[in-house]
């Protein structure tokens, strides 16, 4: 099981939640699907890829929630076989962010997902800092700031 | 008659019994409600998640003891108790009721919803 972050507030809640649920993997990510957080197996999985598509379809299906005049869906659940992939929004000081969650239903199920996620929620909300603004990106600064957070996610 | 309304009718099965304070039909593979009685105050989507979740693991240790599929089962606590029928279409007929309720009676009703449900 491994554990990488760039935002180190989000771990204990993303720990926390991997162990109640009975989840395989959870990413947390902005809604542009930079990656902030991972916990749990994720050698099965390539987190960029499952990040920029968990971020896709969440902007696909808040489209489609705009064009019904609805507020954005709450949750979306894909369930197969074996595995089911669960994606949320979950407000935080630091904006709107998504998590997505694997895992197997030999060991969960979306109820306990769902039931979790609630905390989940409520715990990245908790521990987020209150006070922070969108720092503006510098030129200079966004290579060095990009390659600390590959370097952070990919354990370099 | 609908499907919604025979759940219901199934549901009442179980919370007319004494000291029953609630019943729920909950998929067992997903662990969430399709149908639901509940007194104030329970959770059900709680109860329904890890009532699946309890299923599924009791199913294994059935399995692997070589004495086939649960009937029934009950769990006693403390501050009350939770009694479950599973029911071959995989659906688990539960009830939560107070410590001393009377087992015998609520299990008939459950037996007797997943007849309806199953």
């Amino acid at each position: 099981m491994s554990t990488r972050a760039v935002e180190q507030w989000t771990l204990e809640p993303l720990v926390k939640f991997v162990k109640e649920a009975g989840a395989r993997l959870v990413l947390v990510m902005t809604s542009a699907g930079q990656v902030l957080a991972q916990h749990g197996f994720s050698r099965a999985m390539d987190v960029m890829s499952a990040a920029a598509l968990g971020a896709a379809i969440m902007a696909s299906t808040d489209e489609i929630a705009r064009q019904l005049q609805q507020p954005p869906f709450a949750a979306l659940n894909h369930q197969g076989d074996k595995h089911g992939i669960f994606l949320a929004g979950v407000k935080t000081g630091r904006g709107r962010l998504i998590a997505l969650v694997a895992y197997d239903l030999d060991a969960s199920s979306l109820g306990l997902v769902q039931l979790f996620f609630e905390q989940l929620a409520a715990d990245l909300q908790a521990a987020s800092p209150k006070d922070s603004v969108p720092k503006q990106v510098l030129a200079a600064d966004f290579e060095r700031e990009l390659s600390d957070s590959l370097n952070t996610l990919f354990g370099r | 008659m609908t499907a919604t309304a025979g759940y219901g009718q199934a549901l009442d099965l179980i919370t007319r019994v004494g000291g029953v304070r609630g019943a729920m039909l909950v998929s067992a593979e997903d662990g969430i409600v399709v149908a639901e009685q509940l007194m104030e105050g329970i959770k059900g989507s709680a109860v329904a998640a890890l009532a699946a979740s309890l299923a599924t693991r009791l199913r294994r240790a059935m399995e692997a003891a070589g004495v086939g599929a649960s009937l029934f089962w009950h769990l006693q606590a403390e501050g009350g108790a939770l009694l479950v029928v599973p029911t071959p279409n995989g659906i688990l007929v539960v009830a939560v009721a107070e410590p001393d309720v009377n087992v015998g009676l609520v299990r008939l009703e459950l037996l007797r919803a997943a007849e309806v449900v199953g």
